[in-house]
């Protein structure tokens, strides 16, 4: 168990809840930990800033770096008007991130390490891009498919690309953030488990187990870079996209 | 997958790799759903008006501090300027008093020294005119003088008064020599 690499990713249900339908609702630990992360999130953005100090503590520079980070993607990319999206991308980063450092905690279960998890942000995403993109244009929001100054002779395969590209956002959107937090837990889970096999193999097991252990320490220095560079990724797409939804002419 | 395991048990199914585990799905839906949306609503009405609010407090602030303390600086440079004019207003009228007292002095002193010297020319003339007058009494006195001393030498001499004449007519040719 403690060598396999998998394992850290088993749902495992702590009780039951509801049944719908055919489907067992259950609290699981994975909910377990997003209510961890919504947790910290609160106690970072609420509880920290309670006391509205006009110089900083350490948890108010926190949520303020934060707030000014986001704010600074949103508007770089999307504009001022992307700022209505503010509190949405703003929830979509420190949700991911949380959930990402927690889960970099050893014994921890991280959240995104599921499809499902990430499918769902990266649909809600494409979603609010969606409905947004009509209410706010209308038709003109197909504009979007259509790039100007293109030769009508080859406007159409053009068209064919930029729709198949489009539909195909969330997809990407969601297995690059399950993909790298997965690939990385698999990765820190092998190294450490090098560690536990070589130390058992005698006094040159243990010399030898010195190289595994200076690689996860090395991987868990890049799965923190990961962890924060994934959510910003996703936060910085969710703004490219919503932008499209705002500007639809390319 | 048909087959629904049971609750008691962990849901992981021998092989199944955890995250394609479409039984886990619903519960994991459901959980995301509510944990997002929970946080969304509290970040949209609580956190970030609260967040936005101390910052855009603190922008605020320095704005003002900044502007008060633009307008104090004018108001320091007006008060230097009037500080630097009253100086100057004291030093042109402490000039003009001096002069002025100066010139009051001068007068005063020259009409002064002018009846000073009035007054020592009488005085000179009287005390010229007193020598004069005591010249001219020595002087006859020298006469009577040197005509007694002459009668009384000649007398000596050759044992005769001469004449008051005689000896006036002398003593009046040696006093003309």
């Amino acid at each position: 168990m403690a060598t396999d690499p998998i394992h850290q990713f088993q749902i495992v249900n702590l009780f039951p809840v509801a049944k719908i339908g055919n489907t067992e609702i259950a609290f699981t630990n994975s909910a377990a930990y997003m209510a961890v992360a919504v947790a910290i999130i609160l106690l970072l953005t609420i509880g920290g800033t309670a006391r509205r100090s006009l110089i900083p503590g350490r948890l108010q520079s926190i949520a303020e770096l934060s707030y000014e980070f986001v704010a600074d993607t949103i508007r770089s990319t999307a504009g001022k008007e992307g700022m209505r999206f503010f509190p949405f991308v703003f929830t979509l980063f420190m949700f991911i991130l949380v959930i990402n450092l927690v889960g970099l905690i050893p014994y921890t279960f991280t959240v995104t390490t599921h499809i499902i998890v990430t499918a769902t942000l990266a649909l809600s995403v494409f979603a609010t891009v969606l409905v947004y993109g009509f209410w706010r244009n209308g038709l003109h929001f197909f504009n979007l498919f259509v790039p100007k100054g293109i030769p009508i002779y080859i406007l159409p395969l053009i068209v064919f690309i930029e729709v198949l590209s489009f539909i195909s956002r969330p997809i990407s959107h969601s297995v690059r953030l399950f993909a790298n937090m997965l690939a990385g837990h698999i990765t820190l889970k092998v190294f450490a488990s090098f560690i536990v096999l070589l130390s058992g193999a005698g006094i040159f097991g243990i010399a030898g187990a010195a190289l595994p252990l200076a690689l996860v320490v090395a991987l868990t220095a890049l799965e923190l870079l990961v962890a924060f560079l994934q959510a910003y990724v996703f936060a910085i797409l969710t703004c490219i996209y919503l932008n499209d939804a705002i500007h639809p002419g390319h | 997958m048909a087959t629904n395991s049971h609750t008691e048990q962990p849901s992981g199914h021998k092989g199944a790799f955890p995250p394609f585990n479409p039984n886990t799905f619903g519960s994991q839906l459901f959980w995301l759903v509510i944990a997002f949306v929970v946080l969304y609503v509290l970040m949209a009405k609580v956190a970030l008006p609260q967040i936005g609010a101390i910052i855009e407090s603190r922008q605020k602030r320095i704005a003002d501090d900044l502007a008060g303390a633009a307008s104090l600086k004018t108001e320091s440079d007006a008060a230097i300027a009037a500080y630097e004019k009253a100086l100057a207003d004291a030093r042109a009228r402490a000039q003009l008093i001096a002069n002025e007292t100066r010139d009051k002095q001068q007068a005063a002193a020259e009409a002064r020294r002018k009846t000073l010297e009035g007054e020592l020319n009488v005085k000179l003339a009287e005390a010229e005119k007193t020598i004069a007058a005591t010249k001219q009494a020595a002087m006859a006195n020298v006469r009577g003088i040197a005509a007694d001393a002459t009668k009384a030498i000649v007398e000596r001499l050759i044992g005769k008064a001469p004449s008051d004449k005689a000896i006036d007519a002398a003593v009046g040719d040696a006093l003309k020599s």
